[in-house]
C-alpha cells in the first residue's frame, strides 16, 4: 500500500476543508486534502443561488463561485490535494501519528500518516424514514439535496408536479428553483408551527412566487404504486393530527427538505466523542475533539447557515492545528454548558487565554431575547438579539478581558442561556 | 418458444424449483412479470431462516420448514449469499408465557431441532445481553438464522440460469391456452411461451394464474406486515432473532439482527383486500416500537432508517398447498406460500421435483451440471490490504459510489452485468443506497454507472421497472 507522508491531513474539500488547510499550509506546515469527488467545493458547487460571501469577500456570490475563489488558492498554495479518494477509516494512532485509510479509482488504495487530522466532511439530508412517513413507497421520493444535484449539476429535472415536505433551506431554495425550471410547486408542509428555513429564504423563494406554506401541518401519506401520485396532509392542532380535516395534494414528485445531520460515521469508527444534541464531535476550546490531534470544523461539526461562519470556524481549526503541531496548545479546559432554551453550544470547552467563539442553536422563537453568558451564575455578558428562531445560527464572543471578570473562582463553568 | 417447463413467479419458490431442476436435461422457462426477479414477497418479510418448532409436522409447511433449515449450509457454499445461524429466541415474561415457551419446546424436540433448549432467566440473559431485564426466561434453538432473502434469491436464478434456465422478465401472464401436449402462455405483451408443464409460483397472484390455466379455484388472503429498518449504529443490535410468545395469527413482532449488521423490528400481521397495498401506517410504526421495547429497551424510533411492508400469500387453513392440479393437465401448484416460505424453498425444490416425476416428466441429470457460481467482489467483505490488491486488480473498485455501505463502482457494474438494471435491482444486489443516508448521496452516481453500462437514457432508467421512472426531463 502507497503511503504519504504530511504534518495535517484534511478530510473533505468544501469550504471547511479548504479554510483549514489554507491556514495549515499558511504557516508552513504541509497539509493534504482528501476529497472523494472529482472537484473541491463540496456542497457549495450545487448552490448556484447568490448569497455567500458577504462576510468573507464583502460581494455576493453564487456557492460555486466562492468555492471557486477557495480552490483557486489552494491550488495556489503547496496544499496537496487528492480528488476522487474516499477515506474510509481512521486507524488507530502509531505513536503521536495518525493513519487515515483512502480508496480511489486514481490513486489506489493508499494511507496518509499525519501528525494531525481535520475532520471536515460536512453533514447529509435526513430522509423519509428518519421521519416516518407513512404510505406507498413509489417512484419520485428524494432528499431536497439529491434534486438540487441532478437539476443544478447533472441538468436533470425528476417531476413537474412538486410537494415539499420541511421547510428547511435547501428545500426553500429548491421551491424557488424547480418553479423557475417550469415545474409546479403546489405547498411546502411543515410540522413546526415556525419555518425551519431563514426568513430571506421565506421571502425570497415561497412569498415571491406564491408557493402556499402550510405551518403546523404533516404529510400523513405517501400515496401511488409506481409513480407518486399524491400526498394527504393533515393539520396539527396542539400538536396532535387533526384527521377529519386530512386534504389531499396531486403531485409526481415529493422533496424532503427535514434536516441535515452531520456526517459523523468515520469519526464514531475512530473512537471520537459525540455530542448527542447536535451529533457532531465534542470539541474542546481549540475545536479539538475527543482524540488528540484530531480537530473538527464545518457542518461535520454543527450544521451551519452560513459559509461564511464556516470559514471563520475552519481557519480556527486550522490555527489551532498549527498551534498543536508547535506543542502551544497549552490552556487549561473548562466545561460549556447549554443553558436554558439553548439546544446546543460548540464548542463544550473554553479556557481563560484566548478569544472565545461560540456558536449556539435556539430551541425557541422569540423577538427581542437576550443572550446571556454566565460563569458559576456571574453574568459577564449578555447580548441583545432582535429576533431568534432555531434555524437560524447564533454567534457570541468573548474577549479576554470579559472572561477575566472571574478567573478566580473554583471549578468555572460557562453556561449560555436564552432569556 | 418451447420448453418443458415454464415456471411462473420468480420469488424464492420459483426460483428454488428453477435451480432444482436445473440439474436435469430439461429446456425450462422463468417468468416475471417484474423487471427483476425477487421483487414480491420474496424481497420483503423477515429473512429468517426458522428453527422448525412454530408449528406441528401436519403441516406440510412445517415439514419443509424443517428440510429446508437443513440445506441452507450446503446452499450457501455453493452460493455465496449472506446467511448465518446466529440462533433463534422466544422470551417469556408472564408465567403463563412459559407454559407456551413448553408447548414450543416440546414441538421443537418432536420436529427435530437440533440444539434446543429451556432457559432460565439468566441463561436467557447471557444468550441475549440486550433483553428487557425483566424477562422471565424463554426458549433457545442455536439452529435458527437469518439471510438475505433477494441475495438469496438472485442467486438461485443465477445458478439457474448458469445451468440453462431462461429469464422471461417483464412477462405479465395473461391468457394461457391448452394445445395438444403443451399449454400456450400468453402475455400481456411480448410473445407467447409455449411448455409441456406449467408450475404456479405466482405467490399473491397464484389464485389468479390458477384461474387463467383453468385450475382449481382458491383464493389467496394478503396478509400485510410491516417492517421497520434500523441503523447498523443502533445500540440495540441484538445477537439472536427474538422472537415473543407467538399469538394465534402471527409470530408476533420480532427482533431481527440483519446479516449485514443492520436490524429490523416487526413485521405486523392485517389481513387486506387489495393485492397491490404495501403502503405502512404510523398506528402500525407505534404498535411495533411499543411492542419491540418491551423486549429490548434501547430500540428507538430515532434509528429508523427505512420502512417497507411485504404481503404474505396466505390461503385458508394456514398451510402451503403445493400439489398437481386435479383439473389442469401437467400443473403444479406452488400456492399459499406464507411464512415460512424462505425456509422452506430450498425443499419446496425438491417436492416440485418429485410431483413432476409422478406426472412422467422424464428427469436425468445433467453431466455439465454445476452448483457453484462465480462469487461477487464486495469491499466490504475485505481489509484494506486485500482491498489494495483488488483495486489494483481493477481500479473501478477503488471507487467507493455509496459510502453508508462501502459500495463500489466495480460492484454496480457487475450487478448489471449480471442483469440489474433498476436502481432498486442495484440496490439489493450490492446494497448501493440501503445505509442511513438512504440514496442521498449516491443515488445520482448509480443512476449515471447504469446509464453508461446498458446505454440507457436518463429517463429510461427506473426505480423497478416501466412506470417508475426516476428523472422527467432536462433542463
Ligand atoms: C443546500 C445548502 C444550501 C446552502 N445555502 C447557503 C447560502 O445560501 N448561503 C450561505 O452562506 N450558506 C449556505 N449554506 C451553508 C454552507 O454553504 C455550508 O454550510 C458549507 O458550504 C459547508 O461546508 P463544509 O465544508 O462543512 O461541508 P461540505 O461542503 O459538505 O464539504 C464536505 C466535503 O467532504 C467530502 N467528504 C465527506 N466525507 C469524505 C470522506 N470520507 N473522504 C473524502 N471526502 C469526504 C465531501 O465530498 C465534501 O466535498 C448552504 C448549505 C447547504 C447544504
Ligand atoms: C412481512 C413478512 C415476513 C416474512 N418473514 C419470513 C421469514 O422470516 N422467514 C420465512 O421463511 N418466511 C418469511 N415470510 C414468508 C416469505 O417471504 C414468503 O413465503 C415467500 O417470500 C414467498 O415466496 P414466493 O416465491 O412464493 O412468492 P413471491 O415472492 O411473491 O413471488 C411470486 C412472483 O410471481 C410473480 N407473478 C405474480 N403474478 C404474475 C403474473 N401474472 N405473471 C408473471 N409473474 C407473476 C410476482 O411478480 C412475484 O415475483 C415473510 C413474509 C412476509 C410478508
Amino acid at each position: 500500500m502507497k503511503e504519504y507522508f504530511f504534518d495535517c491531513a484534511v478530510i473533505g474539500g468544501g469550504a471547511a476543508g479548504m479554510a483549514a488547510a489554507l491556514e495549515v499550509e499558511k504557516s508552513g506546515f504541509r497539509a493534504v486534502i482528501v476529497e472523494r469527488e472529482n472537484t473541491l467545493g463540496g456542497i457549495l458547487l450545487q448552490c448556484i443561488h447568490n448569497g455567500f460571501g458577504l462576510h468573507e469577500f464583502k460581494e455576493e456570490l453564487s456557492g460555486p463561485e466562492y468555492a471557486g475563489n477557495f480552490s483557486e488558492m489552494i491550488y495556489a498554495s503547496g496544499v496537496k490535494v487528492f480528488l476522487e479518494s474516499t477515506v474510509m477509516e481512521i486507524g488507530e494512532a502509531q505513536g503521536k501519528i495518525h493513519e487515515l485509510y483512502c480508496y480511489s479509482a486514481v490513486y489506489g488504495v493508499f494511507t496518509v500518516k499525519a501528525k494531525s487530522v481535520i475532520l471536515a466532511m460536512g453533514c447529509r439530508e435526513r430522509n423519509r424514514g428518519n421521519i416516518g412517513i407513512p404510505g406507498t413507497r413509489p417512484a419520485g421520493i428524494m432528499t431536497a439535496g439529491l434534486a438540487q444535484r441532478l437539476v443544478n449539476i447533472d441538468g436533470y429535472i425528476p417531476g413537474k408536479e412538486i410537494v415539499i415536505v420541511g421547510s428547511g433551506d435547501i428545500g426553500l431554495i429548491m421551491a424557488r428553483r424547480m418553479t423557475w425550471s417550469g415545474c409546479k410547486v403546489h405547498a411546502v408542509i411543515e410540522i413546526q408551527p415556525y419555518p425551519s428555513g431563514i426568513t430571506r429564504n421565506i421571502v425570497q423563494c415561497l412569498e415571491d412566487f406564491s408557493i402556499p406554506l402550510y405551518l403546523s401541518h404533516i404529510v400523513s401519506s405517501i400515496n401511488g404504486k409506481d409513480r407518486i401520485e399524491s400526498v394527504d396532509v393533515t393539520p396539527l392542532r396542539d400538536g396532535i393530527a387533526d384527521e377529519e380535516k386530512t386534504f389531499r395534494i396531486g403531485c409526481d414528485t415529493l422533496l424532503l427538505s427535514v434536516g441535515l445531520v452531520p456526517e459523523n460515521e468515520l469519526s464514531r469508527k475512530a473512537g471520537i466523542r459525540l455530542n448527542p444534541q447536535g451529533s457532531g464531535p465534542f470539541v474542546d476550546s481549540y475545536l479539538m475533539t475527543s482524540r488528540d490531534g484530531i480537530f473538527a470544523c464545518g457542518n461535520v461539526l454543527h450544521v451551519h447557515d452560513l459559509v461564511d461562519f464556516v470559514t471563520k470556524e475552519s481557519r480556527t481549526a486550522g490555527a489551532n492545528a498549527v498551534k498543536y503541531l508547535k506543542s502551544a496548545l497549552s490552556a487549561r479546559q473548562y466545561k460549556v454548558v447549554s443553558g436554558s432554551n439553548v439546544r446546543y453550544v460548540v464548542p463544550q470547552k473554553f479556557n481563560f487565554e484566548d478569544v472565545s467563539q461560540f456558536y449556539l442553536r435556539s430551541m425557541i422563537v422569540k423577538n427581542d431575547a437576550q443572550i446571556e453568558v454566565k460563569i458559576n451564575n456571574h453574568l459577564i455578558k449578555s447580548v441583545k438579539q432582535n429576533h431568534v428562531q432555531p434555524s437560524e445560527m447564533i454567534s457570541v464572543s468573548l474577549k479576554k478581558e470579559e472572561l477575566a471578570k472571574v478567573t478566580s473562582v473554583n471549578d468555572p463553568e460557562l453556561e449560555i442561556s436564552i432569556i | 418458444m418451447k420448453y418443458d417447463v415454464a415456471i411462473i413467479g420468480a420469488g424464492v419458490s420459483g426460483a428454488a424449483v428453477a435451480r432444482t431442476l436445473s440439474r436435469y436435461n430439461l429446456k425450462i422457462a422463468l417468468i416475471d412479470k417484474e423487471a427483476d426477479v425477487s421483487f414480491g414477497t420474496s424481497k420483503a418479510n423477515s429473512g429468517i431462516i426458522h428453527a422448525g418448532f412454530h408449528t406441528g409436522r401436519k403441516y406440510l409447511k412445517s415439514r419443509l420448514e424443517i428440510q429446508g433449515n437443513l440445506m441452507f449450509d450446503e446452499l450457501q457454499r455453493e452460493l455465496g449469499f449472506p446467511f448465518r445461524r446466529c440462533g433463534v429466541i422466544v422470551v417469556a415474561f408472564e408465567e403463563e408465557d412459559l407454559r407456551h415457551v413448553q408447548d414450543l419446546y416440546r414441538q421443537g424436540v418432536d420436529n427435530g431441532v437440533i440444539g434446543i433448549e429451556i432457559c432460565s432467566r439468566e441463561r436467557i440473559l447471557a444468550v441475549e445481553p440486550k433483553l428487557n431485564p425483566d424477562v422471565i426466561g424463554g426458549l433457545h434453538a442455536p439452529n435458527g438464522g437469518i439471510i438475505e432473502p433477494y441475495r438469496f434469491v438472485f442467486s438461485l436464478v443465477e445458478s439457474a440460469r448458469k445451468n440453462g434456465v431462461e429469464l422471461h422478465l417483464n412477462f405479465r401472464v395473461k391468457e394461457a391456452v391448452r394445445k395438444s401436449g403443451y399449454y400456450e402462455i400468453i402475455p400481456e405483451r411480448g410473445q407467447p411461451v409455449e411448455a409441456a408443464y406449467v408450475i404456479n409460483a405466482a405467490g399473491i397472484f397464484a389464485d389468479e394464474i390458477s384461474r387463467i390455466f383453468r385450475a382449481e379455484s382458491f383464493k389467496i388472503i394478503p396478509r400485510k406486515g410491516e417492517e421497520y429498518l434500523l441503523d447498523r449504529m443502533s445500540p440495540a443490535f441484538p445477537n439472536k432473532v427474538i422472537f415473543p410468545v407467538p399469538s394465534a395469527r402471527s409470530k408476533g413482532t420480532l427482533v431481527i439482527p440483519t446479516v449485514e449488521g443492520t436490524m429490523m423490528v416487526g413485521p405486523t400481521a392485517v389481513e387486506i383486500d387489495d393485492k397491490e397495498d404495501t403502503s405502512t401506517s404510523s398506528e402500525n410504526l407505534h404498535m411495533i416500537f411499543d411492542f419491540a421495547r418491551r423486549i429490548v429497551p434501547s430500540i428507538s424510533q430515532k434509528d429508523i432508517i427505512t420502512s417497507f411492508a411485504g404481503l404474505r400469500p396466505a390461503l385458508e387453513g394456514g398451510d402451503f398447498y403445493i400439489d398437481i392440479s386435479e383439473k389442469a393437465e401437467n400443473f403444479i401448484q406452488v400456492a399459499g406460500i406464507q411464512s415460512p416460505g424462505l425456509t422452506a424453498a430450498p425443499a419446496i425444490g425438491e417436492y416440485v421435483k418429485d410431483l413432476l416425476k409422478k406426472l412422467d416428466c422424464k428427469l436425468t441429470e445433467k453431466k455439465e451440471y454445476d452448483p457453484f457460481i462465480e462469487k461477487v467482489i464486495q469491499m466490504r467483505d475485505h481489509t484494506h490490504f486485500e482491498s489494495d490488491e483488488i483495486v489494483r486488480g481493477n481500479a473501478v473498485y477503488g471507487n467507493i459510489v455509496c459510502r453508508c455501505e462501502k459500495v463500489s463502482e466495480g460492484e454496480i457494474i457487475e450487478a448489471v452485468k449480471r442483469g440489474h438494471t433498476t436502481l432498486d435491482g442495484v440496490k439489493f444486489f450490492t446494497r448501493t443506497g440501503m445505509g442511513r443516508c438512504q440514496g442521498g448521496f449516491c443515488t445520482y452516481k448509480a443512476i449515471r454507472i447504469i446509464m453508461r453500462e446498458t446505454g440507457l437514457t436518463f429517463d429510461q432508467v427506473t426505480k423497478r421497472g416501466e412506470g417508475t421512472e426516476i428523472l422527467k426531463s432536462h433542463l
